[in-house]
């Protein structure tokens, strides 16, 4: 019975940690937490034990599924460490054929994280057979591969670097700063009140900064597919670290994505997104999509000093005038635009196609990117300083 | 409305609630008046998003002048903070207070404190003020425009809708007796949280149907000829069907009525339309795309649906 007991304590130790590796922050206090609760529950059904433990080790309605996941797969059947392991050997029972849900990879590899010593090359074979082959399946609807926690990880340490040029706007609200030029009485009668009375002491306020709303409209057609995952993610970092932001997505109709996107988990974000869009990887239509966002949109999400982020190769099918028109209005409506465009994988870039042409005189920011292959290049993109470093007309004087 | 509002009991239907709004020549539809039925008898908060010129804000002035009630109103805008609209302190008075308290000697610190945030030092923003008991009744509480403000006030709000109070670090709570009648406006530049529509009872109001127009336009602007105003409202409404940057609003329809009677038109012509636009439509891509050649097609075809229906 003790034995019993002390597996019991060993394997919650250890789930909790495979958590942690998921993503859920936990701390040593959390399983002796969840100790204490199993002791005061006792194991009951499987049901009683799901919740108890779900009780002590979820703390955000988000990591829920994260954590539905890892139980799922930690305590299959009785669940215990050698069931685990049997479920990983070949012979493993009930495969499943659907598609791996949001975050199973994650937990799968927090799992054999924790297993290295256990587990042979052979084995690792066979778990690497079940578990990506999925991935790679190509559905109707896209299917992204999942994100390893590593690439969470560096994805989060990137997003902070983030620094769009006029990030900081002045509101209208004040706050309190010693350097302040307002005259905060609240303040400097409750300060003169402690001291009795006699003393005035003048607190200051001073206006409050704040970053603007982000509004990005992501190309998803064909030529941009290879970096349509990356830019996702990128979104939902920022989604995740920004107060406001809007995320469009268009090939050749406009998808708004902002609700998706506010999934925390990033798998669960970008299935979202995929169920809601129709046209992955398709033509592109720049003037038709920023028609209707310029129609429906813009006046709902271009308020309060709003960043544009134009992200698309600006490779229109058939570029007329209707293309000048609604970039221009586009420009219009907001305080900034900024063009980031990944086609240029070499120097030799010039700005050539007429679709790039129409768009270069309409974006206060062209950003360039040359080799797209990480969210820290995307950031560095973005974030390079210097009023000379996105000047578009740098790009069609290079032309003229 | 008269000087001395007398308090005028709740509609006790949707019917009666039709019949108040018509009363003050609001003419609303009934998906509307169902709504401000149920808040009225429910006691909750009125969301009413909508384009602009549709008669948000009037409902609230309605609602007040219909039922007697004293009108509130907190226009939003940008910066908009806690000592504008819920209470501030009256500081030069409060310092006075302890001069002299000083002055006389008894500077105990504890008291002073108490008494320097009482209630008699205490300034009543639109917020607070909705609070206090009327004799007319529980005053509307308009909040105009919501959308202007940052998402940093709605959170001021919660507190408000939910359960009508208020709380002042210095004072405690203060609670209505009698919930105001709240109605919140929004133009949709942005998206309120949903946290605050939670509280509230939503409406989308759109635009009205060709028969309901054509009714508040004759109600609004009386000496309009009946052949001038039908052809305006059938008008405006084939100018909604358009692909248009911003479709003209109620209060736009209202306005060119009241310009094109100003200016002796007994019907449409397209010199006339032209020449007037800017009165509907503020865009001036969608100006240079109706004038012209295409507001003469879009009289005619008015003319034409108007034949036919006769």
């Amino acid at each position: 019975m003790a034995d019993q007991q002390g597996r019991l304590a060993e394997n919650i130790v250890y789930f909790a940690r495979a958590l942690r590796a998921a993503g859920i922050p936990l701390g040593p206090g959390s399983v002796l937490d969840a100790l204490e609760a199993m002791k005061a529950a006792g194991v009951g059904t499987r049901e009683d034990f799901y919740w108890t433990l779900h009780a002590v080790f979820v703390k955000r309605h988000e990591q829920s599924l994260v954590f539905d996941q890892a139980f799922r797969i930690f305590f299959r059947k009785r669940g215990y460490l050698d069931q685990l392991m049997a479920m990983m050997t070949p012979q493993a029972p009930g495969a499943p054929a659907q598609p791996p849900s949001a975050a199973a990879t994650r937990v799968q590899q927090a799992l054999f994280e924790g297993l290295d010593t256990l587990r042979d090359e052979e084995r690792e074979v066979e778990i690497d057979a079940r578990f990506t082959v999925s991935d790679r399946e190509v559905l109707q609807k896209k299917d992204f591969a999942q994100m390893t926690a590593a690439e969470i990880a560096a994805a989060g340490r990137a997003i902070k670097r983030l620094m769009l040029s006029l990030d900081e706007v002045r509101t209208r609200r004040l706050a309190p700063d010693r350097h302040g030029h307002v005259v905060d009485i609240r303040r400097t009668l409750r300060a003169s009140l402690k001291a009795g009375g006699a003393v005035i002491d003048l607190k200051y306020l001073g206006p409050k900064t704040r970053t603007p709303p982000i509004v990005a409209l992501l190309d998803i057609s064909g030529s941009m597919s290879d970096y349509t995952r990356l830019f996702l993610h990128f979104l939902h970092a920022v989604t995740d670290a920004r107060k406001r932001v809007h995320s469009f997505l268009f090939g050749t109709r406009l998808t708004n994505v902002t609700r998706a996107l506010k999934e925390r988990d990033p798998d669960e974000a970008l299935a979202a997104c995929s169920s809601s869009v129709l046209d992955w990887s398709g033509g592109t239509r720049i003037a038709t999509s920023l028609h209707a966002f310029n129609k429906h949109w813009a006046r709902r999400v271009l308020t309060q000093g709003a960043i544009v982020l134009l992200i698309t190769d600006g490779l229109e099918r058939d570029p007329d005038d209707r293309l000048e028109f609604e970039i221009d209005r586009l420009h219009r409506s907001c305080r900034r635009l900024v063009w980031l465009n990944p086609l240029l994988r070499f120097e030799g870039f010039e700005a050539k196609a007429k679709g790039i042409r129409t768009l270069l005189p309409h974006v206060d920011e062209f950003r360039p990117i040359h080799n797209l292959d990480s969210m820290a290049a995307l950031v560095g993109a973005l974030s390079e300083g210097g009023s000379r470093a996105g000047d578009p007309k740098a790009w069609l004087r290079k032309v003229a | 409305m008269s000087k001395t509002p007398a308090a005028r009991p709740l509609p006790a239907s949707i019917d009666a609630t039709l019949d108040l709004l018509a009363g003050a020549d609001y003419l609303a539809d009934r998906s509307l008046a169902t709504v401000l039925f149920l808040a009225l008898k429910m006691g909750r908060p009125i969301f009413l998003e909508g384009e602009a010129g549709v008669g948000k804000t009037e409902i609230g002035k309605v609602l007040a002048a219909t039922l007697g009630r004293r009108l509130i109103r907190l226009q939003c805008y940008e910066g908009l903070d806690v000592a504008a609209a819920v209470y501030e302190w009256n500081y030069a008075a409060q310092m006075i207070t302890i001069r002299l308290a000083e002055a006389e000697g008894h500077a105990d610190r504890e008291r002073l404190e108490h008494d320097v945030f009482s209630e008699r030092f205490l300034i009543k923003r639109p917020l607070l003020q909705a609070l206090e008991p009327d004799t007319a009744g529980a005053p509307v509480l308009l909040i105009d425009e919501l959308d202007r403000t940052d998402e940093a006030f709605e959170a001021f709000l919660l507190e408000v809708l939910a359960d009508f109070q208020v709380t002042i670090p210095e004072m405690g709570t203060i609670k209505a007796a009698h919930p105001p009648i709240a109605v919140i406006t929004s133009n949709r530049t942005r998206e309120i949280h949903d946290a605050l529509k939670r509280r509230c009872l939503y409406h989308w109001v759109g635009y009205p149907t060709a028969g309901r127009e054509l009714s508040i336009v004759r109600t609004k602007v009386p000496n309009i000829s009946a052949r001038l105003s039908q052809e305006v409202v059938h008008f405006v409404q084939a100018l909604r069907k358009e692909d248009l940057f911003k479709s003209p609003g109620v209060a736009e329809t209202l306005d060119w009525a009241t310009a094109l009677s100003e200016l002796d038109a007994v019907a449409l012509d397209p010199a006339t339309v032209s020449d007037t636009l800017g009165v509907l439509l503020k865009y001036q891509d969608d100006i240079a795309r109706i004038e012209g050649s295409k507001a003469k097609e879009l009289i005619d075809q008015v003319r034409a649906e108007l034949r036919a229906a006769e």
